[in-house]
């Protein structure tokens, strides 16, 4: 019941806005809808809390520790960026770049897009997930488009087409997957491609053809993950789009495609028992912080210099999740949790402050602690918190992943700490004179919904000093269901 | 499974990477939908063939689907956006058609390497096409890469998705039936999508030539 209402309600909501989103009060009924997701999605934890996993319509759905904090993160974050986009958005179409029609495909896609997310997480059918996947796809496409301006045209045209191309990779994958499943649970075809299936008879899947499936698996799903060099759609989608698009896309899109990718890993490191999945992932891993850390230097635009951070955080992630093991495991899995939140509380001061000074380039940003200290501070103290300063969250894991390292990889430490310092001064010395600056901005029509910004910071600080007994539960059987070597 | 059937499976296969290398070819925006369609047209004769000599009933709609999605849904859908938005022609491939083709030739030889340990695990009867399904996607890859219309782009893109159902049919007899309709599904959204899209880029820029989509750089 909880279930259907989780991923009854976005539908319902896309519906209903797609139907009459030219309504004035439409970003009320978005936060409506969104909150009700959220609130769906509270009662299935705890369900998940007091039952334990949860296996829906014939096992097509599940519920397990990997997946049940993820869902109730995308939910939140669904809800607290709809609650940010309801005077960003009005302000956008006062300043006479949003038409309504365009706003009522906005929240209409808007609630679509968590559909699929939220059916990306839960489904136990590795086709599903694909199909979910290129979904998510393709109801934001329109939605990095909804400027019409030249540059948000091409960014969602390499959007479209670098994603589509990745995303038949895996489709590929997908089907070799299921060629090998089919060997072993037979030609039932219902059961072949159910993840739980698969994981109990991973041991006896062919390694030949699951190799060559992760090597597709890893192209397709990692071009949506952001990983270099598959990232180039990344940035210019962050940029161009609408803020709130950049919040959840960076948020949560990214958090979806990983997942996906570790579902993958499990099943391939099970059939090859070699190090070869892990190693791609750490490789890619590696390269993408690198390169991404490199690259924040050259940004000017406040929200591609996020984009690229995001970037360096899949890199972080996935590099950890190569590694493997309880403690990476683990540390990855809050570090998923920690930059979702700081990452999309980061756009959402970025939001705002762009629409004071007019721009978003970041010289013509500045002063912002003198117009509203508000914003400057959360903008400075989300930018701290994702450069992993304690006491933050994004700290703590960062931490056990570099501990890790030492300890498993010693010769990664180097490159993840230079690549980690490199990306601190760029960052930092980017984002003090936009704070600290002389001032120049404007007053805006709407008051700046802020709320969502500290609670997000300050759930980051909060798992940076403690985390609840269920969560690091969930954390640890997810570590162990992941394994690794 | 019957030998002349075989033979006539493996017949549809070579006609399927002789319109791969057709497409590749070709330059003319329109051909190259209707050599689309064709793909598609052979690639539903292949899935009836089967159907009819493995009695798998889910092959008789999956054959169903990829005659009303690719043979008339989405070839009529693309002509009717090369008429409104006026875009017959291709310019000049960043490579010239000899050289293409080589490369084209490269690749067929490439796929059927690729394609080894998958046909040596697969238990259907037509594994033998593997190879030439991985060489369509390849060379729907390459003509993507080739081309600078983004509606050629798009029928390359097409044409992929036709190699991957060729490769899923000739390795397992077919996807489940709810993933094969869950793929078509977005297939034909994407299409919807882009149908949006193009009219937005040629509001933007009175053409769909992607020499427009030069100014997000990194060194801008």
């Amino acid at each position: 019941m909880e279930f259907l209402l989780l991923l009854g309600m976005p539908v319902l909501g896309a519906l209903t806005l797609g139907l009459w989103g030219a309504h004035r009060q439409a970003p009320e009924i978005n936060v409506g809808f969104s909150g009700l997701t959220f609130l769906a999605a509270c009662a299935l934890t705890v369900r998940v809390i007091s039952h334990g996993n949860l296996s829906v319509a014939r096992e097509q759905f599940f519920v397990d520790p990997f997946n049940v904090f993820l869902v109730t993160l995308t939910a939140f974050v669904g809800l607290t960026t709809a609650l940010f986009s309801r005077p960003y958005m009005r302000v956008e179409a006062e300043h006479g770049r949003l038409t309504p029609p365009r706003l009522r495909l906005y929240h209409s896609m808007y609630q679509l897009f968590m559909a699929t997310m939220l059916t990306a997480l839960t489904t136990n059918n590795m086709g599903l997930l694909w199909v979910a996947m290129e979904a998510a796809t393709l109801s934001t496409v329109l939605l990095v488009t909804l400027y019409r301006t030249p540059a948000s045209l091409e960014a969602g045209w390499k959007y479209f087409i670098l994603c589509g191309v990745g995303i038949s990779q895996a489709l590929f994958g997908t089907i070799l997957l299921y060629v090998a499943a089919e060997k072993v649970l037979g030609a039932t075809g219902v059961s072949a491609l159910l993840w739980t299936h698969l994981n109990t008879v991973k041991g006896q899947l062919e390694p030949a053809v699951l190799g060559l499936a992760f090597v597709f698996l890893l192209v397709g799903y990692g071009t949506k993950v952001g990983l270099v060099p598959l990232h180039n759609w990344l940035p210019d989608a962050h940029a161009e789009g609408p803020t709130p698009i950049s919040a959840v896309l960076s948020g949560l899109l990214l958090n979806v495609a990983i997942y996906a990718v570790v579902r993958c890993k499990v099943l391939v490191e099970g059939s090859l028992r070699s190090s070869l999945p892990a190693d791609m992932l750490m490789g890619f891993g590696l390269l993408s912080v690198t390169v991404a850390s490199l690259f924040l230097w050259r940004q000017r635009d406040i929200k591609r210099l996020f984009a690229y951070s995001s970037i360096e955080h899949m890199g972080i992630i996935a590099f950890a999740f190569g590694m493997g093991g309880a403690v990476a495991n683990f540390a990855a899995l809050l570090h998923m949790t920690v930059h979702s939140l700081t990452k999309s509380a980061i756009f959402f001061t970025v939001g705002h402050a762009a629409q004071k000074a007019g721009s978003q380039q970041i010289e013509r940003i500045r002063g912002l602690i003198d117009i509203n200290p508000r914003v400057g501070w959360g903008l400075m103290m989300g930018s701290l918190a994702i450069l992993g300063l304690p006491p933050f969250g994004v700290f703590a894991s960062e931490f056990l992943i570099l501990t890790t390292a030492m300890k498993q990889q010693p010769w990664a430490t180097p490159i993840l700490l230079g690549a980690l310092g490199v990306a601190f001064a760029a960052i930092f010395s980017k984002v003090q004179p936009m704070v600290f600056g002389e001032s120049t901005g404007r007053r805006l029509p709407h008051q700046p919904a802020l709320l969502p910004v500290f609670a997000h910071l300050a759930l980051v600080l909060l798992l940076g000093l403690f985390i609840p007994s269920y969560l690091a539960q969930w954390y640890q059987a997810a570590a162990r269901l992941i394994g690794g070597l | 499974m019957h030998a002349l059937s075989l033979q006539m499976l493996d017949a549809l296969a070579a006609l399927l990477l002789l319109l791969s290398f057709a497409m590749l070819s070709q330059r003319r925006i329109v051909t190259l939908v209707n050599l689309l369609a064709l793909q598609g047209g052979v690639l539903c004769a292949a899935t009836l063939l089967l159907a009819w000599r493995t009695h798998e009933g889910h092959l008789y709609l999956s054959a169903a689907l990829t005659l009303a999605l690719k043979v008339i849904v989405l070839p009529r859908l693309l002509h009717r956006l090369i008429h409104r938005l006026d875009v017959y022609w291709d310019t000049e491939p960043m490579l010239n058609i000899a050289g293409t083709m080589l490369v084209g030739l490269v690749i067929v030889v490439f796929a059927f390497g690729l394609a080894q340990p998958i046909t040596a695990l697969a238990s259907t009867a037509t594994r033998s096409a593997i190879g030439i399904a991985v060489a369509v996607v390849l060379l729907a890859f390459l003509t993507m890469i080739t081309r600078r219309k983004a509606m050629s782009q798009v029928v390359g893109f097409l044409s992929m998705e036709n190699g991957l159902f060729f490769g899923a049919m000739s390795a397992t007899y077919g996807m489940p039936m709810i993933v094969e309709l869950g793929v078509a599904l977005d297939v034909l959204v994407a299409m919807l999508v882009l149908g949006v899209f193009f009219f937005q880029i040629r509001e933007q820029f009175d053409n769909l030539d992607l020499h427009n989509f030069e100014s997000l750089r990194e060194d801008k």
